[in-house]
């Protein structure tokens, strides 16, 4: 570990035995979240998320396509994730690397494997044996700005109210009037990390930093489970995985309520 | 520049399609220091436009064999958002993005004291996040006001802003409709204290005399946007004098 690194260990593992974190948090509170949607005229939706310093933009485009060939009735959905040198002194430019791949997979997966997107509803044209089909084709296009700690539930936030303020542009290609997607009630990500036997919520760059392990919690507003990721070389113990979840439904609350105000729905 | 005659782009009583005037600019703003991590950085909305820049260094130049041992060299990147225009851009370089990185670079780098930093970069990432014509001299502009909030000594505050001809007529700023339907269009970068030229590309169609006209008008845009880009760091230091 670097030394600058062991020194914040060191700090903020002492605060964390008396119960605080460097900036006042409680272990399992949020920093202050703010949502802005229609910050992009050129996508059809698109959403800026700032939870502290972090910020994380997300555009969506739509496009008309042909279906995969596995789902020969259902749109098509596309998530991509850039760590741009904008964000962090640390952020290269190049092909974007495993952290920016497996964030892309994870806000997709809590979008895709949650149905929240009724993808059968995004089918044109249905393939078959003569016709390849056509259905619409989401890209969900996530850009990190600002990097201070936790991107996972900054981009899914944000992802979400880009997709719940996004209007289908089917008057562009002639396909009637343009309308909003048709959607389901999201799950929400909350993302802590432990360090020292301590797990706190909505890590800061520094806790990222110092962090043992990770783990994302996707919760649906009847309290069940619907995602999960947990990453880092560290590990939690079965209690804690526990404590955590119960902690994500509470803290996913929250977060739905800020999600709904800023969409207006 | 591809001309299409039968879109009128001024109507009889000498407007633009947006109502502009022929020497009008489009709504410009400019807000310095947007961003935690960067060491610099400036949020800018020109008409339909929106552009961050954000300043690191100067810092080690890498890979080693870039090093200048005399001074440091200037990164600037112009990357567009995959959501930033009407298609989806494919996100990463393209040839486009790398000829434009590399005139911005090398306009910023005659105003930056470049021979303090010896063997530094001193990067500059330039972000469009909504594209609407005129995207490079936006993104020039939010790159300069970037440096000064970085506090990267230079000579000056670089600024670019565009000329350019519709329906046979010189106009400044050309937007969406005008970029693409127009004769010629004409970006400048200056250094507005002594007026030196940082960038300039053309391309269209100009007679000799409609270059002198646009080049004027081009170089009068400039110093109307540099006012702009001087009250936004004054902004951000009066704000922070009220903090404190």
């Amino acid at each position: 570990m670097p030394v600058v690194a062991s020194l914040k260990r060191d700090y903020l593992s002492k605060l964390a035995e008396q119960g605080k974190r460097a900036d006042g948090r409680k272990f399992d509170e949020y920093r202050k979240i703010e949502i802005e949607t229609d910050v992009v005229s050129r996508a059809e939706g698109s959403a800026k998320v700032k939870i502290g310093n972090t910020q994380v933009i997300v555009g969506i485009k739509m496009d008309v396509g042909e279906p995969y060939l596995d789902s020969p009735n259902s749109g098509v959905l596309t998530t991509a994730a850039e760590f741009i040198p904008m964000a962090s002194p640390d952020f290269e430019s190049g092909p974007p690397q495993k952290d920016a791949i497996e964030l892309a997979r994870v806000v997709d997966r809590g979008i895709r494997e949650s149905q929240i997107i009724d993808v059968e509803k995004l089918c044109i044209e249905p393939a078959d044996k003569e016709n390849k089909g056509k259905v619409w084709v989401i890209f969900i296009d996530i850009h990190i700005l600002d990097y201070d700690g936790n991107l996972f539930d900054a981009a899914s936030l944000a992802a979400l109210a880009a997709l719940f303020t996004a209007k289908v542009p089917a008057k562009r290609f002639e396909l009637g009037e343009d309308h909003p997607l048709p959607l389901r009630d999201p799950p929400i990500s909350c993302t802590s990390v432990k360090f020292n036997d301590v797990v706190v919520f909505d890590p800061s760059l520094d806790e990222e930093e110092i962090a043992d392990a990770r783990l994302t919690v996707a919760t649906d507003k009847n309290g069940h489970i619907r995602a999960m990721q947990k990453g880092l070389n560290g590990s939690f113990t079965k209690e804690e995985i526990k404590k955590v979840i119960k902690a994500s439904i509470d803290n996913g609350k929250e977060l739905r309520k800020i999600l709904h105000k800023s969409v207006g729905k | 520049m591809s001309s299409k005659s039968d879109v009128k782009l001024i109507d009889s009583k000498g407007k633009r399609l947006d109502g502009r005037k022929p020497d009008e600019l489009r709504k410009i703003k400019i807000e310095a220091g947007v961003l935690h991590r960067a060491e610099g950085s400036c949020y800018l909305e020109w008409g339909g436009n929106k552009v961050l820049a954000a300043v690191y260094g100067p810092r080690e130049a890498l890979p080693r064999h870039t090093q200048n041992p005399l001074r440091a060299i200037v990164n600037a990147r112009y990357n567009m958002a995959a959501f930033s225009v009407e298609d989806r851009k494919r996100p990463g370089p393209d040839r486009r993005s790398v000829e434009i990185s590399k005139v911005i670079s090398e306009a910023l780098e005659k105003v930056i004291l470049t021979e303090k930093f010896p063997r530094a970069s001193i990067d500059v990432s330039i972000e469009v996040l909504d594209a609407e014509a005129g995207t490079r001299c936006a993104g020039l502009t939010a790159a300069g006001v970037a440096l000064a909030d970085a506090g990267i000594p230079m000579k000056d505050i670089p600024v670019a802003c565009a000329a350019g001809k519709i329906d046979g007529k010189v106009v400044l700023d050309l937007g969406k409709e005008e970029d693409n339907f127009g004769d010629a269009d004409l970006p400048v970068a200056i250094s507005p204290r002594t007026g030196e030229i940082l960038l300039l590309q053309m391309d269209g169609h100009l007679t000799l005399e409609e270059f002198d006209e646009a080049f004027d008008l081009a170089i009068k845009g400039c110093h109307v946007v540099s006012d702009i880009q001087k009250k936004a760091i004054e902004d951000k230091y009066k704000s922070v004098l009220e903090v404190e």
